[in-house]
């Protein structure tokens, strides 16, 4: 029994077949990443994932129990948390608030929700926005209140849907021990990601996704030398037109 | 909530209670019921509109079911108008339970939300219009019959003192709200609806309670009002004027805001009153009074006339 396992899942919009057949597991306590192209179909599958989108055919297995097509409210009640690629802060509220509205998932009292709220904003680095409106925040900070109201559910799985895009290379430094110390947590992660650095460094187990399908599965270093892989990000012929020029 | 939250409102309630001290003259108190029990009816629309951000077009459904439930209880079947007056916000927020689940079931946000609740208080009008129970177009009288123990009062003081609880009693319930688990969730809904569900908050559940609890409060408001006047007719009760009021005010005095719909309503109702006095009685003077201090402060954000006093002084 696998902690989470996507079993066959395809989705289709339109004539778009944005996931096809995209089987893969998570395992427990890991973090395990899920990189691919632009127009790949990785954030369906978070959708998915994550209740916000039911799938034509497959199921979500999560804990040998099927959770496919079950709303997201439910989903993060039972311990499955997600943060948004593009952010979605409650722009009118401050930073506590915004990370209470996750606390107060498992804490219904103000009080301890508050407690819970600045307790993580401490472990993502946020204690001194406390106060700010999360609307006034930097590129840098919205990503991480994001990442906090998503930890302040208390989840068990957490979904990243590209939580160190649009960073610079200092924040991205910055924010890998923070995700790096919410497994160590306890917190199984799993994560979309662009920034190469990030995933090498981070994740145990990568899945490629490319054309709705998932291409390869590996650690980072096997998946990087896959020629599939190659090929999907770079262009038909490019793995062997890498190695040709090798011999050059 | 702690003692610091309920200190302005009590300062508040204690302030304005003692109106009826030095002010005696009818007009002058009948103008300031008036007011609150128009203040009630914008509570109640903040609550869903101001904190859910789900702008309702037809809070007149529960005004006027809470009026003409608690009128007709005592004039057809002769109940006391205390446990009608219950009856009356129980009914009212009874129909907003089903208004809500209907709409909000089928997924309508915005404006097309706002279509919706307009329609059902037009439907309700039309019905109390037609219907033979609620008086139809005659409306219904109330029979004059000055007991306290019959929610009649010779002096417009206690109605007014009334009038004040009843609206205190909402300024605490929205403050409590404000500090509770579901009024972080109504904001957050507001807010984001996606971005609310990923963290785990039942939208659908969290917009019904919000509804239901507002339209008690309008409907209060409206039991009040028939209590008060002692007639109802459905123009009255279910009036396009009635979801208008309750809407500009918060929007005017701060939606979202304990205050906001107390302090909205009373300009308003100041303003267009003191038009009234200059301009003499042009019908529909008011309502121009109203739209060109809309149209004011939604043009300067904040939006809200506290926001633009606090802009001015920052200056």
């Amino acid at each position: 029994m696998s902690f989470l396992e996507v079993q066959a899942v395809s989705k289709r919009f339109g004539g778009l077949l944005a996931v096809s057949d995209a089987s893969f597991t998570v395992a427990e306590g890991s973090i395990t990443g899920l990189i691919g192209p632009n127009g790949a179909g990785k954030t369906t599958l978070f959708a998915i994932v994550s209740g916000f989108e039911a799938p034509n055919t497959g199921e979500i297995r999560w804990r040998g129990e099927r959770i496919t097509g079950r709303p997201p409210h439910l989903l993060a009640q039972a311990g499955i948390a997600r943060t948004f690629q593009i952010v979605q802060p409650f722009a009118g509220l401050s930073v506590r608030e915004n990370i209470a509205v996750g606390a107060f998932l498992r804490h219904p009292k103000r009080a301890e929700a508050i407690a819970v709220a600045e307790e993580v904003a401490a472990r993502v680095g946020l204690t001194e926005e406390l106060d700010k409106p999360a609307a006034a925040l930097t590129v840098s900070g919205r990503k991480r209140v994001e990442l906090a109201k998503a930890l302040a559910t208390q989840p068990k799985l957490l979904l990243l849907d590209e939580v160190l895009a649009g960073l610079n290379p200092s924040e991205v430094r910055d924010i890998v021990p923070v995700v790096r110390a919410v497994r160590d947590s306890g917190i199984t992660v799993l994560m979309i990601e662009h920034v190469m650095q990030a995933v090498m460094n981070l994740c145990e187990t990568v899945h490629v996704l490319a054309q709705g399908r998932i291409i390869a599965s590996g650690t980072p270093a096997e998946v990087v030398a896959d020629s599939a892989v190659i090929e999907a990000y770079l262009g038909h012929g490019a793995a062997t037109r890498l190695s040709g020029g090798a011999h050059a | 909530m702690t003692a610091k939250d309920l200190l302005p409102i009590a300062i508040f309630a204690i302030l304005a209670a003692l109106l009826p001290v030095f002010v005696t003259a009818g007009t002058w108190l009948n103008f300031a019921v008036f007011t609150l029990i128009l203040c009630l009816a914008a509570q109640g629309w903040n609550i869903l509109g101001g904190y859910g951000g789900q702008y309702s077009f037809g809070h007149a459904a529960f005004f006027g079911t809470g009026a003409y439930v608690a009128a007709i209880l005592q004039t057809r079947l002769g109940i006391n108008p205390y446990p009608g007056f219950l009856a009356g916000i129980a009914a009212a927020a009874v129909i907003g339970w089903i208004i809500g689940f209907l709409s909000f079931r089928s997924g309508l946000r915005g404006s097309y939300f706002a279509l919706v609740t307009l329609a059902f208080a037009e439907v309700f009008r039309v019905l109390a219009n037609a219907a033979e129970f609620t008086g139809g177009a005659a409306g219904l009288l109330i029979k004059l019959d000055v007991r306290p123990e019959n929610f009649q009062f010779a002096s417009r003081g206690v109605f007014f003192w009334v009038a004040l609880g009843l609206v205190t009693v909402v300024l605490v319930i929205t403050r409590a709200l404000e500090r509770s688990r579901l009024g972080a969730q109504l904001v957050a809904v507001r807010e984001n609806e996606d971005a609310a569900r990923a963290l785990g908050v039942d939208v659908f559940r969290v917009k019904l309670s919000a509804i239901t609890l507002s339209a008690g409060i309008t409907g209060a408001a409206g039991a009040l009002y028939a209590q008060y006047f002692l007639y109802l007719d459905s123009s009255i009760a279910y009036g396009t004027w009635i979801s208008v009021e309750a809407l500009l005010a918060p929007i005017i005095g701060g939606a979202g805001t304990v205050f906001g719909p107390v302090i909205g309503g009373i300009i308003l109702h100041s303003l267009s009153e003191f038009t009234k006095s200059l301009v003499g009685r042009i019908p529909g003077v008011d309502l121009v009074i109203f739209g060109v201090l809309l149209i004011l402060v939604v043009r300067f954000p904040p939006r809200d006339i506290p926001g633009v006093i606090r802009a001015w002084r920052k200056r």
